[in-house]
């Protein structure tokens, strides 16, 4: 069995990634067209919420992903401090921009759920407020990566933000319970199937979330080349240059 | 004690400058580097003093041996010569300043606000540091800029000290200074082969790979 | 580290040193929220705590960016660099010395601001106490985002995007603790909270500050 390392080689990981990169996307598509239409046609509406409450098919998947990008990025940069592979860190910076994003829509989602629900877009509710302080995270991460020209540098400094970041991210949300106890439903939209969501919402759910997983594994993979690529066309523009 | 460099290459900006460049200094002597400018004397230097790390290569002494005096002078405008000089004295964990004051002549300047010394008396001060160091190898890089003709004779003198005392001296400079036992080593020829870039892009250098 | 503390604070003190500035930031910040939320005095008994946690906050923040910035200019980064002197123990005193000249005056300073936002006399044990724990971990994350930016022209900016996040646990903390007191509720369990913060940042994030500040000077 060759060792997984064999994928942090740019080459390897460009060749791999582009044989299965069709297929990640596609079911991606697939997964998410398919679990959208079933959840927002084909589910009977909440007999509490109406038909509100079909936006948990954007929102949970989202929510989801925004952390799970995050703890991508975490493990990531653990790789790069210790291994010092150039593809681990260029995914981390990939990754981000898209975690960033997939906390927007969860917030801009929750806000959308919110005004019907509690009457207002914007509550200071614990974990809407942990999100947004995850999206400052996302934001101080980006920013940091593009502020420094060197990538070596740029790479260790950010890694060391992340770990610290992280850390910090769950401080902030065990403070932020703390702080404010909150409205929002207990923890029954997330993988606890037993609580309070029936299968008819649960099934389509599901196929949502697997598809944003797909699509965040499809954006990062595509990222990932890029950064890869560009740097490919650095080192031949220079090459060219030097001959 | 002897400071060995064998076969380094050192880096900036994650790009080599020099390569393959490896030198003996023996106790009581002194190397001096010459090269144009940006051929990366600076960098070696820099490498040499714990700095920053070798890109390839070894030093056979580490950063505790290395007081290191560069560009900038690290001098605190608010404090005087002598708080200036005694700060960095106790950093090395080192007692009196007296030797380093009249070294550099700066005995009557004792009590003055760093902050209004002119150039050359900044860079005597700057210089008098190494002294207060205690440290046996002195890496200087362009040590003599806005020097008078006898403050440069001042440093050549206190080189000449510091070498007495078995000490060592690698210093990159462009004037004579008055100091003929020194070695020359000139570091044009170790310039390092054109790259293609830092040591992160290289890794997605398909030609290489 | 004895001599580089001294000289910290000897350049603090000395002309040009910013000492002071923190102070008179927190003092202008208490003077214009007043102006800003309208001159309800019962409104500023009950936001007094919050407004002044957020002014030491703040006030922190601005002076953090001299930290390492001075001495990176002049070159001393570079000599302390190679001084007999682990990285760690550098930025801890650098650490020390920022809250000795900005944290303990905001801690001082505090109870006598309170006064002009009509603090409960019941708040000030809370708020001075909350302040004297919180500020500590205030300077040495800062001195982390300092390390940071170390090397980025105009990072200012930067490091305030950085270092106001990894903030929030401090603040919630220091501020429920301050805000309980002057409720004349039981402040306990946020100010044990804001303690362990404090010690844990102190006991961990100097090997974080330390290892960036190596990679900023390499």
């Amino acid at each position: 069995m060759a060792s997984v390392w064999e994928y942090a080689n740019p080459k390897k990981f460009i060749e791999t990634t582009d044989r299965i990169l069709p297929w990640v996307a596609g079911l991606a598509v697939v997964t998410l067209v398919g679990g959208l239409i079933w959840g927002f046609f084909f589910t009977p509406a909440d007999y509490r919420q109406g038909s509100t409450v079909k936006i948990i098919y954007l929102h949970v998947p989202s929510a989801l992903m925004a952390i799970n990008a995050w703890l991508m990025m975490l493990v990531a940069s653990l790789i790069w401090i210790v291994r010092r592979h150039h593809v681990s860190a260029l995914a981390a910076r990939a990754a981000a921009p898209v975690g960033a994003v997939m906390t927007v829509i969860a917030l801009v989602t929750g806000a959308i759920w919110g005004q019907p629900m509690w009457g207002t877009w914007w509550a200071w509710d614990p974990r809407l407020t942990s999100f947004l302080i995850l999206f400052l995270f996302y934001l101080g991460y980006i920013a940091l990566w593009q502020a420094i020209e060197n990538d070596d540098t740029a790479a260790d400094l950010t890694s060391v933000l992340c770990l610290v970041g992280s850390v910090f991210a769950v401080l902030s949300r065990y403070a932020v319970n703390f702080w404010n106890q909150g409205l929002h439903q207990g923890a029954s939209l997330s993988m606890d199937k037993e609580q309070n969501v029936a299968d008819v919402f649960w099934y389509p759910l599901i196929v949502c979330m697997a598809g944003f997983v797909l699509l965040f594994v499809a954006l990062v993979f595509l990222r990932t080349q890029t950064e890869i690529r560009a740097r490919r066309m650095r080192a031949l523009l220079a090459r060219e240059r030097l001959s | 004690m002897e400071l060995i460099a064998d076969n380094l290459a050192v880096a900036r900006g994650g790009v080599r400058v020099l390569e393959g460049v490896s030198f003996r200094l023996a106790a009581g002597r002194a190397l001096i580097l010459r090269g144009p400018n940006g051929s990366g004397k600076t960098t070696l230097l820099r490498t040499v003093a714990g700095l920053q790390p070798a890109a390839a290569g070894r030093i056979s002494l580490d950063r505790e041996a290395m007081a290191y005096a560069g560009h900038a002078d690290g001098i605190k405008a608010p404090l005087s010569v002598a708080e200036n000089l005694t700060f960095w004295a106790r950093m090395f964990g080192q007692a009196g300043i007296d030797t380093a004051l009249t070294a550099f002549d700066l005995r009557g300047l004792a009590d003055r606000r760093a902050g209004t010394l002119s150039a050359g008396q900044k860079r005597r001060l700057g210089l008098a540091r190494m002294i207060v160091t205690g440290r046996p190898v002195w890496v200087m890089d362009e040590p003599t800029v806005s020097l008078d003709a006898s403050a440069v004779a001042l440093f050549a003198d206190a080189v000449r000290a510091h070498l007495a005392t078995g000490g060592m001296a690698l210093l990159a400079t462009h004037i004579d200074l008055g100091l003929p036992e020194a070695a020359v080593l000139d570091v044009a020829p170790y310039r390092a082969t054109a790259q293609v870039g830092d040591a992160f892009d290289a890794d997605f250098d398909e030609v290489a790979a | 580290m004895i001599a580089l503390l001294s000289r910290d604070l000897a350049l603090a003190v000395r002309a040009g040193g910013g000492f002071g500035l923190g102070l008179a930031f927190f003092l202008i910040v208490v003077v214009l929220v007043p102006f800003g939320v309208g001159p309800d005095e019962a409104l500023h008994a009950r936001i007094a705590s919050g407004i002044l946690w957020l002014g030491a906050l703040l006030a922190c923040l601005l002076s953090l960016d001299r930290i390492f910035a001075l001495d990176f200019e002049d070159g001393s980064l570079d000599l302390l660099a190679t001084a007999p002197l682990p990285t760690e123990a550098l930025v801890s005193v650098k650490a020390a010395a920022h809250w000795l000249v900005t944290g303990l005056p905001l801690v001082a300073a505090a109870p006598v601001l309170a006064i002009l936002l009509n603090l409960p006399a019941m708040g000030y044990g809370a708020l001075v106490l909350s302040l004297l724990l919180g500020t500590p971990a205030l300077s040495v994350i800062g001195t982390f985002g300092a390390a940071l930016t170390v090397g980025i022209k105009r990072g200012g900016l930067l490091m305030s995007l950085l270092v106001l996040p990894l903030y929030v646990p401090t603040l919630i903390f220091g501020a429920e603790a301050a805000r309980r007191g002057a409720e004349g509720l039981d402040w306990t369990t946020p100010m044990l909270m804001l303690a362990g913060i404090t010690c844990g940042v102190i006991a961990v994030l100097p090997f974080a500050s330390a290892a960036v500040l190596r990679v900023n000077l390499r």
